[in-house]
């Protein structure tokens, strides 16, 4: 059964919605980190949708590097959230304001 | 396509990215080496040598007529040899100061130097990107690299802190970014940059603009343009100051490099001006409104680089080649007063914790005390501020000249007033470094007896280099300008052949 692009776009909308306002919203760290790979995903899903409505593979060549990319951005991020949790005993952004303006 | 033609082509085009090679190969090697050896003493000589060999090889690339590589996903010649020298200038002088600044804050690692290769391949392949996919990848491979050397010192509270800071916006800008990349593709069905500006015959889709913003915003973090550069001053605080040094002009010399070929292929009719003159001003604004209350030098410095990002953007906002040719040459300048006064910085620091703690005041004296790192502070501070006969005034010439052709002359009067309120902070740095001592400090201020390292004559010398440098492009600016509006003319003409 062919899904009309729409219904992709939509959801890809949808779930990047939804990673804007936890990123925004959320106090954890690793909750975060989670919905930040919520928008990647939702860009990976709108770049397939595209893909495969326009029967020009590039789109999904994307895919796999952000795939790639998103797994050592989640390597590095979660290191960085132990070294701070190693540090802080937290990892609540609101108790990680070393600096002032 | 028939594979095996596209392997000899490949293999054909594998010169045109030499520099990429050799500093990617460095890279490996140098993690290589500190693995059979902990803090193997030749593995700064090795980074700096593959720089420089690249560097070598960029320089005669620079007449060469634009051309694209690997199926049009690089472009090669004038343009990029330029934006290449650049950053790799950038990371050689990284490289020259690093190894006893990092000796004294105990983080000597082969690694520092293995991850300042890497985020210099992601770089080049950033700014010499010709489709949307080299944009992604080049980006992310620098800005993985470059949380990791922000959050370097992993003990300290605030070095942590701000690796951990870049580290979420960054990833949140990546969401950004990667979002308007699918958008732009999808509206116009391709990755390739020149083709995008004719896909639309009949009236620009809604969508297209939705991506182009996206995009935009992407970049604003990453250049941190306001109102996207909340991340900036903390990180600069808490990184390793020479490292904070490549963080703020190489990266941002390639992330524009690369929004100038966005704007310059894919949105050749200058509609986006609007929105950048808005986003020049608002950077400019809190870039020096901000920065004039700062006690820290590494935050004051910090909100004078989302400053001039503004000043950049107000080049890009004309839209024409002058701008871009403008921009380009600013770039250069950005790149050479930055990297020397982090450098001063680095060599002047004594707190042990990147200078996170260390305020103006504690510096007090030190200009007649270190006469050579002084006169190069108050060069690169005046050139900072725009004063002839500095490099600063004539980029500031070539940046706001193009913009008011264009019909931006609003943007340039308050840009103009903005640089002569810079005068203020960047000048009271010289003050203190000049006018007092260290008897006029408060105690809690005042640097600790025999704070101050000797510093080593190597990093002295590249420091003194760049304020030099400083002067030379401040009065034999015409062949470098020249250079940079050549690029655009061959540019112009390659987009108009299909």
């Amino acid at each position: 059964m062919e899904v009309a692009l729409d219904w992709y776009l939509a959801l890809s909308a949808v779930m990047f919605t939804i990673g804007v306002f936890g990123v925004l919203l959320k106090r954890n760290a690793i909750v975060i980190l989670m919905c930040v790979e919520l928008m990647l995903n939702s860009a990976n899903v709108a770049l397939v949708g595209f893909s495969q409505s326009l029967a020009d593979p590039t789109g999904q060549i994307l895919v796999f590097f952000s795939i790639a990319v998103a797994a050592a951005e989640a390597a590095i991020g979660l290191a960085i959230v132990i070294a701070i949790f190693r540090k802080k005993r937290t990892v609540n952004i609101n108790d990680i304001h070393l600096f002032k303006h | 396509m028939d594979l095996s033609g596209a392997f000899t082509a490949m293999w054909a085009d594998l010169p045109a990215i030499f520099s990429m090679l050799i500093v990617g190969a460095a890279g490996l090697v140098v993690i290589l080496m500190e693995a059979f050896q902990n803090r193997d003493p030749r593995i700064p000589w090795l980074t700096a040598g593959a720089f420089g060999l690249a560097m070598g090889w960029e320089a005669f690339q620079l007449g060469t007529a634009p051309d694209t590589a690997f199926f049009e996903q690089l472009r090669t010649g004038g343009y990029a040899a330029y934006i290449n020298l650049l950053i790799l200038g950038a990371g050689l002088f990284t490289t020259l100061v690093s190894p006893p600044y990092l000796r004294r804050l105990n983080r000597n690692f082969g690694e520092v130097y293995a991850l300042l290769l890497f985020a210099t391949v992601g770089m080049i392949m950033l700014g010499t990107s010709n489709t949307l996919i080299s944009v992604f990848v080049g980006l992310e491979t620098m800005s993985v690299c470059l949380y990791i050397m922000a959050g370097l010192l992993r003990e300290d509270e605030g070095g942590i802190e701000s690796g951990f800071k870049y580290f979420v916006l960054g990833a949140f800008s990546t969401g950004f970014l990667l979002y308007g990349i699918a958008l732009m593709y999808g509206t116009t069905g391709t990755m390739h940059l020149p083709e995008m500006a004719g896909a639309f015959p009949d009236g620009v889709p809604l969508l297209f603009w939705a991506g182009v913003g996206l995009v935009i915003v992407g970049f604003g973090f990453k250049v941190s343009a306001a109102p996207f550069h909340m991340w900036t001053p903390d990180v600069y605080q808490g990184a390793p100051t020479t490292l904070t040094g490549y963080m703020s002009t190489a990266s941002k010399a390639s992330a524009f490099a690369a929004l100038i070929l966005i704007l310059f292929f894919a949105l050749p009719s200058a509609q986006a001006s609007l929105v950048l003159a808005v986003l020049a001003l608002i950077t400019m604004a809190v870039g020096n409104v901000m920065a004039l209350r700062q006690a820290n030098v590494k935050r004051m410095l910090a909100y004078s680089s989302i400053a001039h990002a503004g000043y950049m953007f107000v080049a890009l906002a004309s839209g024409t080649t002058a701008g871009y040719s403008g921009a380009l040459f600013y770039l250069l300048v950005y790149t050479v007063m930055n990297l020397g006064a982090f450098g001063v910085l680095a060599l002047l620091e004594w707190d042990g914790m990147a200078g996170r703690k260390q305020t103006l005041s504690s510096l007090a004296g030190m200009g007649l005390e270190r006469p050579v790192l002084g006169a190069s502070m108050a060069v690169f501070m005046f050139s900072l501020i725009g004063f002839p006969p500095f490099g600063g005034f004539i980029g500031k010439y070539y940046i706001f000249a193009p913009a008011v052709s264009a019909g931006l002359t609003w943007l340039v009067i308050i840009g103009l007033l903005f640089s002569a309120m810079s005068g203020y902070y960047y000048l009271r740095v010289i003050y203190v470094l000049y006018m007092q001592t260290a008897a006029d400090v408060a105690e809690a201020d005042r640097a600790p007896e025999g704070g101050f390292a000797q510093p080593a004559w190597l990093s002295t010398a590249a420091v003194a280099l760049c304020a030099v440098l400083l002067l030379v492009l401040g009065v034999a600016f015409s062949g470098v300008v020249d250079v940079t509006e050549m690029l655009f003319i061959q540019a112009d003409a390659m987009a108009q052949t299909p």
